[in-house]
């Protein structure tokens, strides 16, 4: 209880409000412009997070990737373009209420339902963070090679996109972690005799490659020709009468939101898309949904809100990102020099309670800014993607040279934004090799101390209780759609 | 707007999917780094199970990925993820080819005109911005750049002043 208290004092520190600000401002502009999403800027801003104080930092990057939520629901209402991938589901009734002149009336609920729905996780992230936190203290190099892989396989099938190519790409990320010296044997592995090569790659060019650079090699190719014309909205106050009427998807959202953001693989997407669903099935007049319905503009958007919060529970008490956003999350922490993982709890409460206090302070900042302040952000959907393009690339080139000062990493970011263009182009998301890569050596020296404490018998993975039920929950999990498909066949057959 | 219609929409959006040899395009690329990595685990040592050598973790994931390269190989040939390259593909091809001009003249000459060049090139064409919109607009983000990185952050950047 105490750090809780103390890390109220932690974010009301001028400077902390401060990069909370900059932060929800920074996501709630990427969110309202389509393109670049919350992980490619948080990517390309992760130089200037070397010179910065790691709870500033990661308080910032943190508002960047809940602040986006927000932002994306003001495209996807009046543009019918939705900013991000979460924010898809909310364009069947949100531009449906635009188009009758309600566009206020959408955007307030959606805000409202953010707020609560991001308010309700961090209250859940306050509670269990440090529970589970506490029984991760007791696992062993077996528990954490169970969860690594548990975390990589399920980001990697859940995620959209196809699953074997998911797989393959998290296969890759892992390869791609072993390049360097081998901290057992102190072998040189797939240096290819170069220097630069020699300590591995390092996680931020690879991150801004795949992510930043190769999302803006993507958007070159003009996908959205057609200019389209925003709704004007003065302000957004939804009535009394719609309140009520989103009162309960606000509350199912939040609850649904919050458990499918802990799951690895689930987060903000998912959970959009199921709280729509949900909310759909429940509906006396189902046939309302996608004419206009307030119920289906606030059950996703408080849903992916409040799965962006809890998404940081498996980071930071177990150390497992739960998706690709999160696996950037991990890197900002580890160039801070702070591990992610049970510790973090004891070890750094100023940053633990600081980075989840300062999303009660965001979610009221983001409040402020959605409601009264949404003609502002309108406007800002009249700056043309081709401006901001040489812009992006310049903070990208110029922000990976000062990490290091070195520019073999210009060209590292360079060849890694070549291959995540080509990767969206054949239908590879790049994604779950991010997600591996940080977990590579993780799971490899974890891999490694278990074969030594099992005397070399794999089986040993198995007959641990606690990995040898994250074991049986993957295999699970993994059988079911093939099960599913079994059970149709045979359905179909008969 | 409806559900389906939307969908339609967004499918419309995006360029038509490029058919099978991409498909084993894909799969053939993905294989030759699975068996790169056998080669290469190989040549670094499993060792044994009771004692792991440098390459069984590379060894064990190269069977995953060239074994799962495989499968795609085999029955992922109807899939329509992947995208066809158009004629916009190009503008691509000459963005990269800014890119490695800029990182290979920086640090010769600093970051002033290449970046003034580079966003110029963006702008005017990649981007058929107008001319004056070009010129104030890489003109205005380099001058932005030099406060920011030099004058404030005090970044030490390679420079011409």
């Amino acid at each position: 209880m105490g750090g809780l208290i103390d890390g109220f004092g932690v974010v009301l520190e001028p400077a902390n409000l401060l990069y909370c600000l900059v932060g929800v401002v920074i996501g709630m502009l990427i969110g309202v412009l389509p393109g670049l999403g919350p992980a490619a800027t948080i990517a390309i801003l992760l130089p200037i997070t070397y010179g910065v104080e790691p709870v500033s930092a990661i308080i910032m990057l943190a508002g960047i990737f809940y602040g986006a939520q927000y932002g994306g629901t003001i495209t996807s209402v009046l543009l019918r373009l939705p900013g991000e991938a979460s924010s898809v589901v909310t364009v069947f009734d949100g531009f449906a209420l635009a188009k009758q002149g309600r566009a206020g009336t959408a955007l307030g609920v959606a805000a409202i339902g953010s707020f609560i729905g991001g308010t309700v996780s961090i209250i859940g992230l306050t509670l269990l963070a440090p529970v589970v936190a506490g029984v991760a203290l007791d696992f062993g190099p077996p528990e954490y090679a169970a969860l690594s892989l548990f975390g990589v396989l399920l980001v990697a099938t859940v995620g959209n996109g196809g699953r074997l190519k998911a797989v393959i790409a998290a296969g890759l990320g892992l390869l791609l972690a072993t390049v360097g010296r081998d901290t057992f044997t102190g072998a040189s592995r797939f240096t290819f005799d170069s220097l630069n090569l020699a300590d591995g790659i390092d996680f931020v060019p690879i991150a801004m490659g795949l992510f930043g650079l190769g999302e803006i090699l993507y958007n070159l190719e003009e996908r959205h020709t057609k200019q389209h014309e925003p709704v004007a909205v003065a302000n957004a106050w939804p009535s009394r009468a719609d309140l009520r009427q989103a009162r309960g998807a606000i509350g199912r959202g939040s609850v649904i939101g919050f458990v499918l953001g802990v799951l690895p693989g689930g987060g903000a997407t998912l959970s959009s898309l199921v709280a729509y669903a949900v909310e759909k099935r429940r509906a006396k007049q189902p046939k309302r949904f996608g004419r206009g319905a307030v119920e289906g503009v606030a059950a996703p958007e408080t849903a992916n809100n409040a799965a962006a919060t809890s998404s940081f529970i498996p980071l930071l008490t177990l150390g497992i990102p739960a998706n690709a956003t999160m696996a950037l999350m991990f890197g900002a922490l580890l160039i801070q020099g702070i591990p992610p993982g049970p510790q973090l709890v004891s070890e750094h409460p100023d940053l633990f309670w600081g980075v989840i206090n300062s999303m009660y302070l965001g979610n009221i900042l983001l409040l402020i800014m959605s409601i009264p302040l949404v003609g502002l952000f309108v406007k800002i959907l009249r700056v043309r993607p081709a401006v901001l393009a040489p812009i992006t690339v310049l903070i990208t080139l110029l922000g990976v040279y000062t990490v290091a000062n070195q520019v073999f990493d210009i060209f590292l970011v360079i060849v890694f934004g070549v291959v995540g263009y080509l990767m969206k182009k054949f239908g590879f998301e790049p994604g779950p090799l991010v997600l591996a890569f940080v977990l590579g050596s993780v799971m490899e020296t974890a891999v490694r101390q278990s074969l030594l404490i099992f005397g070399g018998n794999p089986a040993g993975f198995f007959t641990r209780p606690i990995s040898g039920t994250i074991l049986a929950a993957l295999i699970v999990v993994l059988a079911l759609p093939a099960l599913r498909l079994l059970v149709k066949r045979q359905k179909e057959r008969v | 707007m409806s559900e389906a219609a939307l969908q339609e929409q967004l499918a419309a959006d995006r360029p038509p999917h490029a058919g099978p040899s991409s498909q084993l395009g894909a799969a053939i690329v993905a294989g030759f780094i699975g068996v790169g990595g056998l080669i290469g685990s190989l040549a670094l040592g499993l060792g044994r199970l009771t004692q792991p050598g440098p390459g069984l973790w590379p060894f064990v994931v190269s069977v995953v990925v060239t074994v799962l390269s495989i499968v795609l190989a085999l029955v992922g040939r109807r899939g329509t993820d992947t995208e066809k390259f158009s004629r916009s593909s190009v503008l691509t091809a000459v963005a990269v080819l800014t890119l490695v001009v800029f990182a290979a003249v920086l640090p010769l000459i600093g970051f002033e005109i290449p970046s003034l060049l580079l966003a110029f090139v963006w702008l005017r064409f990649l981007g058929r911005e107008s001319w004056i919109s070009s010129v104030v607009t890489s003109v205005g983000t380099v001058a932005a750049f030099y406060v920011l990185f030099v004058l404030v952050l005090q970044i030490p950047l390679p420079r011409l002043i």
